[in-house]
């Protein structure tokens, strides 16, 4: 018998995600992966596992889960309220299930995705050297896509997740303080100038900055969609060109979408420049109607972080 | 050619060979994105290859994005390749033209001030170049489509095409390897399947191909099991 936590309750939106699949852009295929790759880390940092193994990411909430032997977990990102057999116990922290133990998320407040890991990770096959669950490209997830069953789809209620047996480690081991992110603070998100922002006015750029912007109903993995102040750029549309994670695009309505991992490769808007690797992370934690503002950034600070990320979590 | 080349975020890359689109371009994308793969191998995790850009994602623990922009910048004028843009392999695909799979078919035909017949002419007498793929697994950017017929994509994109819809948007023209929203002149379907990840390759063509278009008859495109389009 295989060793897995069934699933319960998927709730509103449950993907298997590791950090994505590369190589594959020339072919017109998403990236994926976890769109706040911080709290993504941390789970996994916790329970010693590599940066790159799978585990699943949770959205909104209301997800119940029942262990069938003793397992050590983690979760991490927004606040699940996360309690087990009817106890609620903390987050950011190793936790362990024993057989027959039921884990129960609530609704996300402060945040808007958590991340479920188990030691070792969940096993699964994954498609083009990724498991990253791609709804779009119908690949990744418990079922790759690449054998008989269609790929890309979310959990359901009776999957199995499998993981291999293994030691539990001890219960309590957690993230310091100063690495969890407060969600609901409106912290200004880094934009790295870039692309075609110089073809937008003085007065469209003074507006974007100086205005704030509430997150839209439509967002999902594919990207973030913002109302505010209309900031339009003196080019309509550009020759279709390769869209980089975070990139933020302005149709000609005027209100920008942040582009996410299951963003579109090719695209023919205008973009002022992209978010800082940090600053995707808190945006994706930000709910629909949450307030967002934005500030120049500079590049070369951008890059010293995520350097720092990279080498701190072995990112792959 | 003038090369720009632009980091645009942590761990990305734009670099640019000209501003509008360009047939000649292409064959030096190509060789562009081939030489950044062999000399940097593992270094570059992904290359997204446009009609006149190529964007380029690095592992930065292997390799920096300024020593990618320093080494481009220093390739200049050796990026220039002979090749003409029909180098690569010919790709055939069939399509049924007619209004009940193609209902702009019509539309084109008087944009055009010719006879749909004719459309169906200038649209499969002229051998295609794969300039980019992109927006879906499979979707292949191919230009140009003979003027006459290069008709303005629709101001209302519809919310839901067949698979194998054939379309013309400007120059441009492709195949929806899925279905899909779409906004493009939709003057036929091709019953061949453009993307299965369970097989090797996963879609018949790659950037720098060339592509034709052959007529099928109905009873070929039954045949064929192609789509039917429901409105």
């Amino acid at each position: 018998m295989v060793a897995g936590l069934t699933v319960l309750d998927p709730g509103v939106l449950s993907l298997v995600q590791d950090t994505g699949r590369y190589g594959v852009g020339q072919l017109g295929l998403s990236q994926g992966g976890p769109v706040d790759c911080h709290a993504f880390a941390w789970a996994n940092y916790l329970l010693d596992n590599p940066a790159k193994t799978p585990l699943v990411e949770i959205t909104m909430g209301q997800a119940r889960f029942r262990a069938e032997q003793a397992i050590s977990i983690a979760i991490t990102g927004a606040d699940m309220q996360p309690c087990i057999n009817g106890q609620r116990v903390g987050m950011w922290q190793t936790l362990t299930l024993n057989a027959g133990d039921e884990l129960r998320l609530r609704y996300a407040r402060r945040g808007l995705r958590a991340y479920l890991a188990v030691r070792g990770g969940w096993t699964v096959d994954g498609a083009f050297g990724s498991a990253a669950t791609v709804m779009r490209n119908q690949l990744g997830g418990l079922h790759s896509g690449l054998g008989e069953q269609a790929g890309g789809m979310a959990l359901t209620k009776g999957d199995v997740l499998p993981y291999r047996p293994h030691a539990l480690l001890p219960r309590g081991r957690g993230v310091p303080t100063r690495f969890i992110p407060d969600y609901n603070a409106l912290t200004p998100l880094a934009l790295v100038p870039g692309y075609q922002f110089d073809s937008f006015s003085a007065e469209a750029l003074t507006a974007f900055f100086d205005g704030e912007y509430t997150v839209d109903q439509r967002s999902d993995r594919m990207g973030v969609r913002l109302n505010g102040p209309s900031v339009v750029s003196k080019q309509p549309g550009i020759v279709s060109e390769g869209i980089a994670l975070g990139a933020v695009q302005v149709p000609p309505d005027g209100q920008p979408i942040v582009l996410l991992n299951d963003r579109q490769t090719l695209g023919g808007y205008p973009k002022l420049g992209c978010l800082t690797r940090a600053s995707l992370s808190m945006l994706a934690q930000t709910r629909p109607g949450q307030a967002v503002r934005f500030y120049p950034a500079r590049l070369a600070d951008a890059s010293a972080q995520w350097q720092a990320f990279v080498q701190f979590f072995d990112w792959v | 050619m003038t090369l720009r080349v632009e980091q645009v975020s942590e761990t990305t890359v734009m670099i640019r060979l000209g501003n509008k689109i360009d047939l000649a371009l292409v064959p030096q994308l190509s060789a562009l994105c081939e030489r950044i793969q062999q000399h940097f191998g593992r270094g570059v995790v992904e290359l997204i290859p446009a009609y006149t850009s190529v964007l380029v994602e690095v592992n930065v623990r292997l390799l920096s994005p300024e020593g990618l922009k320093t080494w481009v910048m220093n390739q200049g004028d050796s990026l220039r390749v002979t090749r003409d843009s029909g180098s690569g392999k010919q790709v055939t695909l069939p399509v049924y033209y007619h209004p009940s799979v193609g209902p702009d078919l019509a539309a084109v035909a008087e944009f055009a001030g010719v006879s749909e017949q004719e459309v169906i002419a200038r649209h499969s007498q002229h051998t295609y170049t794969v300039c980019a793929i992109g927006f879906a697994p499979g979707f292949a950017f191919l230009a140009s489509v003979d003027e006459t017929i290069a008709m303005p994509r629709h101001t209302t994109p519809r919310h839901q095409i067949p698979a194998g819809s054939v379309g013309i948007a400007q120059q441009q023209t492709a195949v929806y390897p899925a279905a899909s929203p779409a906004g493009w002149q939709i003057i036929g379907n091709c019953p061949k399947e453009l993307f299965n990840p369970r097989q090797s390759p996963m879609m018949p063509f790659d950037v720098g191909d060339t592509v034709r278009f052959e007529p099928m008859s109905e009873s070929d495109y039954r045949a064929a099991g192609g789509q039917w389009w429901q409105d």
